[in-house]
């Protein structure tokens, strides 16, 4: 064991004593493991970034909450086939208000944008969501100052309306805006409530937003068009359960027969994870090819110059057998230089690709994180293409004779 | 006893060619012998270098290296003997280029397991023997043939080694250096030490107290010198 030990520190020490000699060689050796690390920790690291960033919006849609659309929001070249659906109405919306047992909430909504105009000040393409009173629940948002929209609002289709801070900010600069009409796309609304701060989800910010009561909507923009049915379920580990009630019931409702595919979609933010989930995928994969690719070149790279330096130290190996060292200690001490060399390599493309990540990361929507996994896929990869480049070299040294190897010139 | 050659032959086979290096040499060496062995190239002096040095086994016929039949060794075996047994001091004095002093003298210590602190310790006492205390931490490209030759006795001497081998210790070297060299295996056998040197040079060989002269892989003569 202490043999070991010794033997282990003594071959490193020997090791990088003969890169130092090899400087530039050294360095050109390593080049093919030092470009596959950088590119696999770059990838992986900035991922990892993108990972927290995409998670934390996705989870910005809701875990315990389905949507009822027409259409799906992932569908590949099928988007003209469910374009002749028939839209998603108040009917459908109150047959699940009605039956869906596993809903805590059942809130339609629709959309749209249009110019909101308070005296001399317009904010163009804000968008306006149409909705019940139970939006608060099912979406979580608070007004900060003011009320929310109350069933009362929706049943009489009151003309008033919540804003979000940023339309709230920018149209009334110096006044409470509470009480206070806005013009809403032609329609005046009276300002009841503003909302608290919500950011952003998926690219969209939900604080230039006025939303409306939908039946005043429906009323004066038309009721032809097709709702959003936002279903929040009591308990979202049965989610999936509370899917199947809701397809017996829409099919029921818009009477598809059977054995025909359902004309609505139920969305639900894990469709997003899978499909962020796929894309990354192949990004992985990408890096992990090119990064293989260039392991494998640096491996080739380093098991030439390793056989350059067996044959170069033909001499040395014929004296430390001489003297008494084993092939394996002969071995040994091949194998940890070629580790090394690798080592140093993984090391120098692990800081790169880091790097890389860093300078990505300054871009608003990555965080380019330092991860462990990256760190040990990195160094492992590195260390086990040295070790797998010095086998063949290191065996040609230990099988040397020392008389031959005495007399080499 | 410490060597025993009994009928020992070597046969090289180089391409189709069989080349009989030695046709059956015996030979017995006692302790603090210090002996030459001599003869023209060809002769076989090498091959025998290399068999008394564990470097190499013979084809037939038995060799005993303190009782023990070297002839039945592994690699390893023979790795271990050679380290702890013997001493190589070569002609071309055989030094890693890149190491110092130092750490030549200390090399067969590290394939034996020595301690760091150890190792140092003995390389430097060793070193001091042959009167390089002051050359420790030059590389042999700072030092002279003679003190080249000086570092690779200390490396010899420093696992206290049961025999010392020379090939042509003076092969490389002018003649008074060749003297200084001589004038520390001389103190070195006065130490105790058994010493078998390889050379052409009867003046060399006068320094011994035994030559042996090889012919054509035979012991031609074996005598001994006042």
């Amino acid at each position: 064991m202490f043999r070991l030990a010794t033997a282990l520190w003594e071959s490193t020490r020997l090791a990088l004593l003969a890169l130092w000699a090899h400087k530039m060689r050294a360095f050109l050796t390593v080049l093919g493991i030092i470009i596959g690390v950088t590119t696999i920790t770059g990838i992986v690291s900035v991922i990892q970034g993108l990972n927290k960033a995409v998670y934390s919006q996705i989870a910005g849609l809701g875990a315990d909450l389905l949507y009822v659309q027409k259409f799906p929001w992932v569908s590949g070249r099928e988007f003209y086939r469910y374009r002749n659906r028939k839209d998603i109405t108040n009917k459908e919306a109150e047959a699940l208000k009605r039956f869906c047992t596993f809903a805590s909430v059942v809130s339609p909504i629709t959309a749209t944008r249009r110019t909101v105009k308070y005296g001399s000040t317009k904010l163009s393409d804000v968008v306006i969501y149409a909705v019940e009173a139970s939006y608060k629940e099912a979406a979580n948002v608070v007004p900060e100052y003011g009320r929310f929209l109350t069933d009362t609002d929706v049943e009489r289709r009151h003309a008033v309306c919540v804003i979000g801070q940023e339309v709230a900010a920018k149209l009334f600069e110096h006044v409470d805006p509470i009480g206070r009409k806005i013009t809403v796309g032609g329609y005046k609304y009276t300002v009841v409530g503003v909302l608290e701060k919500q950011g952003e989800v998926l690219g969209r910010n939900n604080d230039i937003v006025v939303l409306v009561p939908l039946t005043i909507f429906q009323k004066l923009y038309g009721a032809r068009r097709s709702l959003t049915i936002l279903v929040k379920v009591l308990d979202a580990s049965r989610l999936s359960e509370a899917e199947d009630e809701i397809i017996g019931i829409l099919r029921r409702v818009r009477q598809v027969p059977p054995g025909q595919e359902n004309d609505f979609a139920i969305n639900r933010q894990d469709i997003l994870e899978d499909l962020y989930k796929s894309l990354t995928r192949v990004l992985y994969a990408v890096a992990f090819g090119i990064g293989a690719l260039s392991l494998l070149v640096g491996g080739i790279g380093i098991m030439n110059i390793m056989l350059v330096s067996v044959t170069e130290r033909t001499r040395e190996i014929g004296i430390r057998k001489a003297v008494g060292a084993r092939r394996s200690d002969v071995m040994l001490q091949f194998l940890v230089e070629s580790v090394v060399i690798s080592a140093l390599g993984g090391l120098i493309g692990l800081l790169l690709g880091f790097g890389v990540g860093m300078v990505l990361g300054r871009l608003p929507v990555l965080e380019a994180t330092v991860s462990p996994s990256a760190v040990f896929l990195g160094l492992g990869f590195s260390c086990g293409v040295g070790m797998f480049a010095g086998l063949y070299p290191a065996w040609k040294a230990s099988r040397l004779d020392p008389i031959v190897a005495l007399r080499y010139e | 006893m410490l060597i025993e050659l009994e009928n020992v032959v070597k046969i090289y086979e180089v391409g189709a060619e069989r080349v009989h290096a030695l046709r059956g040499v015996s030979l017995r060496v006692e302790e603090n012998e210090y002996l030459a062995i001599m003869g023209p190239s060809g002769s076989g002096k090498s091959t025998m270098m290399n068999i008394l040095g564990c470097l190499d086994t013979p084809t037939s016929g038995r060799y005993f290296f303190k009782g023990q039949n070297v002839g039945e060794m592994d690699d390893d075996q023979l790795a271990e003997i050679r380290n702890r047994e013997i001493g190589f001091v070569f002609q071309t004095f055989n030094l890693l280029p890149r190491a110092n002093a130092l750490h030549n003298v200390e090399l067969p210590l590290i394939y034996n397991g020595t301690p760091a602190a150890k190792r140092r310790q003995l390389a430097e006492e060793a070193l001091a023997k042959v009167g390089l205390a002051d050359r420790m931490h030059h590389r042999p490209n700072e030092l002279s043939g003679g003190q080249r030759q000086r570092v690779a006795i200390a490396r010899a001497l420093v696992n206290r080694p049961s025999i010392i081998l020379a090939d042509e210790p003076t092969g490389n070297l002018d003649t008074r250096t060749g003297q200084e060299i001589m004038d520390i295996f001389e103190k070195l056998h006065e130490a105790g030490n058994t010493i078998i040197l390889v050379t052409h040079e009867e003046y060399i060989a006068e320094h011994t107290n035994r030559i042996i002269r090889l012919r054509d892989g035979m012991i031609e003569r074996d005598e001994a010198v006042n």
